[in-house]
């Protein structure tokens, strides 16, 4: 694994890998000098052609967390903003030794161009590419899950993968890097996923992911779900025809304070409910929805920066095999990724 | 048929010995003072330079229908001098220039400025194509009447790159170029289905997150614009047909009546929508890469004569052009040095076509849609001298960097492909011999500017 660019050609064996070792790191956030040494020397650039505080803040504690050097590059008010090119800022960079490059990129598959071409020799994470991927974001949304699972078990997380646990994915899927990451490595570790959203909002071709869809959250509550993940609506869908209006998305396919009431109703006592931030509430999700015990908002955030050390570590620390899938693994693999293609 | 008088830079008459005609039997041709002398079998050299074509085929010249020379304004993607140059390498001797420079090929001004360009060039005879609205803007009928009766003598109007998503305007201007036997070539692309299209709209897209261009959008124009055709009786050209379904819309339009033409490009009967997953621009056009069975759906009808003519849609762009972000990334690929190869690759190679068909859809069509009365003719004694001799048995491996063109965004790079051009004879002068560029045809000197259109 030289460089973390998506979920969709994560292998389970390295999922795994990168969900254990975050456990590890977990344990180092609990300590009272939460830093280790093992990127000492190390530069990491944090390159961000999208402004999002919560990712960069998150990368930038994971590599100061593994004593890496850390720059901070944000595109705006920088040389790209007077129009110099992905080619000529990756070139720059690979010039001043940057040994990983972590991107966050308003244009789909930016990261893939610099993973691709001769710009530049460092590891390449994706922290979101335009609507394609945001691979960092699922690992954590999945350490959070299979936390919750394990400890509904009673079994370790270490080692486990999410085999059927039911998650549904809520809202504007078409625009949502978010939504992609999570449908490939939920599918990767045996989730069963259902997407809930207006029809507007689901991308021609849905039908070949390896996922159920849904019109209708009350439907898919009822049928039973074991975590239920909102996704954010952006301010600039709302006046693009894909909803009548907010009250109306709000109601058809938002978390609000019946859902929140149905969940008990229908029994669903450890069904747990996730957001990746930031939060519309009272659109997607409401405040009780947001603020509930069943809320694993915060833990997510918390668990970011651990997933974020696992991958940064993982990446540059030369172990870069591939590691052998447990058995178990192997097969829940199997059973899911009947039709992938790359 | 009007030929020009030779001068003395267009020197010699050359013996084409043992070339398959359109793939059929050996036959020798005759070449000289600009026009096929003599065709048959045995004949005498008589002075005349010999060129051993045996395993060789001739075809007429051909002749693109749709090519952007850059020139006025992006002489860094492209000049005519160079594009021509690349033309006649892939075997062709007219290309029409589209309409798409800087300043706009909208007044008479314009396109006798490439016409120019192209004479003094002397590779290929470049047929200006004429914008249909002024500044590609589509609100405003550009002067087609001025730009018919110029120089240039333009027959085809088109804002390629831009489609004339106007009802109103396109219906006037379908009407217009009645009046001196023109025609518009569509750009068919709804706009406002395809604001911010990255790639073809579907599976591919949908794991990729980038925005999609669907089918729809092309069909919807290309049905509304058959039915306006029919509406005015007026000549309708679809330029680069993408879908299966746009296939299906032709052949009922056809099969009414309509006086529709379609091309497609190289591109679209080769390349599919899998490629993107790559994100390497080069793989990015307009329109884009469709599904397989787009292709197939294609090269049937192409085979069956629903599609008309193979478009190169050649389009050069400057490397930083394309050494960026997908999306930020020009649209367009380069295509006058491969379209032969790979027309053979897809449609020759694969049984659905003869080199007599070959000929149909590269030279015979394209020239009859351009009312380019010189070429695509019949490779008979008195004819015009322009020939393509190809070897179909040659393979050869495509690298940007050795082309005449200077763009260097192929899609086909690395590929190996069949066949080579190895001569090419525009108005009887070989500007390709042995597979390399040789010289160009040099016009008579007081060729005025107020050439007759006596040709025509």
């Amino acid at each position: 694994m030289k460089h973390l660019l998506s979920t969709e050609d994560l292998s389970l064996g390295n999922a795994i890998r990168i969900l254990d070792t975050a456990e590890e790191m977990a344990a180092v956030g609990d300590r009272e000098v939460k830093k280790l040494p093992a990127l000492r020397g190390r530069t990491v650039v944090n390159l961000f052609f999208e402004d999002s505080t919560r990712t960069r803040i998150s990368f930038e504690a994971a590599a100061k967390r593994l004593s890496a050097d850390v720059i901070n590059f944000a595109a705006k008010g920088s040389s790209v903003s007077k129009g110099e090119s992905l080619k000529d800022t990756a070139q720059t960079l690979a010039a001043m030794g940057a040994d990983a490059v972590v991107i966050r990129h308003w244009a789909s598959g930016a990261p893939h161009r610099l993973a691709a071409t001769d710009w530049i020799d460092a590891a390449v994470i994706n922290a979101g590419d335009g609507t394609h991927e945001h691979p960092t974001q699922a690992l954590l949304d999945a350490f959070t899950m299979r936390r919750h699972w394990a400890r509904l078990h009673g079994t370790p997380s270490a080692g486990a993968d999410l085999k059927g646990m039911r998650v549904a994915i809520a809202g504007d899927v078409l625009h949502s890097r978010v939504a992609r990451s999570n449908v490939w490595l939920l599918r990767t570790l045996g989730a069963e996923v259902t997407l809930v959203a207006p029809p507007t909002l689901l991308p021609i071709g849905v039908g070949q992911w390896p996922c159920s869809v849904s019109y209708d959250m009350d439907e898919t509550l009822a049928k039973g779900v074991d975590a239920v993940m909102m996704l954010r609506v952006q301010g600039e869908r709302m006046n693009a025809s894909f909803f009548p209006t907010t009250r109306e998305y709000s109601r058809r396919w938002g978390f609000d304070d019946n859902r929140l009431r149905a969940l008990d109703e229908l029994g669903l006592k450890d069904t747990i409910i996730m957001h990746p931030g930031p939060m519309n509430r009272g659109l997607e999700i409401s405040s009780a929805a947001a603020d509930s015990p069943r809320s694993t908002v915060l833990a997510q955030v918390r668990n970011g920066v651990s997933v974020r050390m696992a991958a940064l570590y993982l990446l540059l620390s030369g172990d870069t095999r591939e590691p052998a899938a447990t058995p178990t693994a192997a097969n829940s693999n199997a059973a899911y990724s009947t039709k992938e293609s790359h | 048929m009007a030929h020009e008088q030779q001068d003395a830079a267009n020197t010699g008459a050359y013996l084409i010995r043992g070339a398959a005609i359109l793939g059929g039997a050996a036959e020798d041709l005759l070449i000289r003072d600009g026009i096929i002398a003599e065709r048959g079998k045995g004949l005498a050299a008589d002075g005349a330079t010999v060129i051993e074509a045996a395993g060789l085929v001739a075809l007429p010249g051909m002749v693109d229908i749709h090519t952007h020379l850059r020139e006025p304004g992006r002489e860094d993607a492209e000049t005519v001098e160079t594009g021509t140059r690349a033309a006649a390498l892939g075997g062709y001797t007219a290309v029409h220039a589209m309409a798409n420079s800087n300043p706009v090929a909208d007044t008479a001004g314009v396109v006798e400025q490439v016409h120019t360009l192209g004479r003094a060039a002397g590779w290929v005879d470049v047929r200006p194509v004429g914008a249909v609205t002024v500044g590609l803007a589509g609100e405003q009928l550009a002067e087609l009447g001025a730009m018919a009766d110029s120089r240039a003598k333009v027959r085809v109007f088109s804002d390629d790159g831009i489609c004339v998503h106007d009802p109103v305007i396109m219906r006037r201007a379908l009407e217009y170029v009645k009046a001196f036997d023109g025609v518009v070539a569509q750009h068919a692309q709804e706009p406002r289905l395809t604001a911010g299209a990255q790639m073809n709209e579907g599976d591919v897209s949908a794991v990729l997150g980038l925005t999609g261009w669907p089918a729809v959008a092309e069909e919807s124009i290309i049905a509304r614009d058959v039915l306006l055709a029919q509406h005015v009786g007026s000549r309708l050209h679809v330029c680069h047909v993408s879908t299966a379904g746009s296939v299906e819309i032709i052949r009922w339009a056809k099969a009414r009546g309509i006086n529709v033409t379609a091309e497609v490009t190289p591109h679209h009967l080769l390349l599919t929508d899998e490629l993107v997953r790559s994100y390497d621009p080069v793989y990015k056009v307009n329109p884009p890469l469709r599904t397989d069975s787009d292709v197939q759906a294609l090269r049937a009808a192409l085979a069956d004569g629903t599609i008309d003519v193979v478009g190169t849609d050649h389009a050069p762009h400057p490397s930083e052009h394309k050494e960026c972000e997908w999306a930020q990334a020009a649209m367009g690929m380069t295509g006058l040095e491969t379209a032969l190869s790979v027309v053979q690759d897809t449609m020759i190679e694969t049984g659905l076509m003869g080199w007599e068909d070959f000929a149909r859809v590269t030279s015979t069509v394209p020239a009859a849609i351009g009312r380019v009365a010189d070429q695509g003719r019949p490779l008979e004694a008195g004819e015009p001298a322009n020939v393509t001799l190809v070897d179909p048995a040659a393979r050869w491996t495509v690298d940007p960097s050795k082309m005449a063109t200077m763009g260097r965004n192929s899609p086909f790079a690395g590929r190996e492909l069949p066949g080579k051009v190895v001569a090419t004879f525009f108005k009887g002068h070989p500007t390709v011999l042995d597979g390399h560029l040789n010289t160009p045809y040099r016009y008579p000197a007081d060729t005025p500017a107020a050439a007759p259109a006596g040709g025509y």
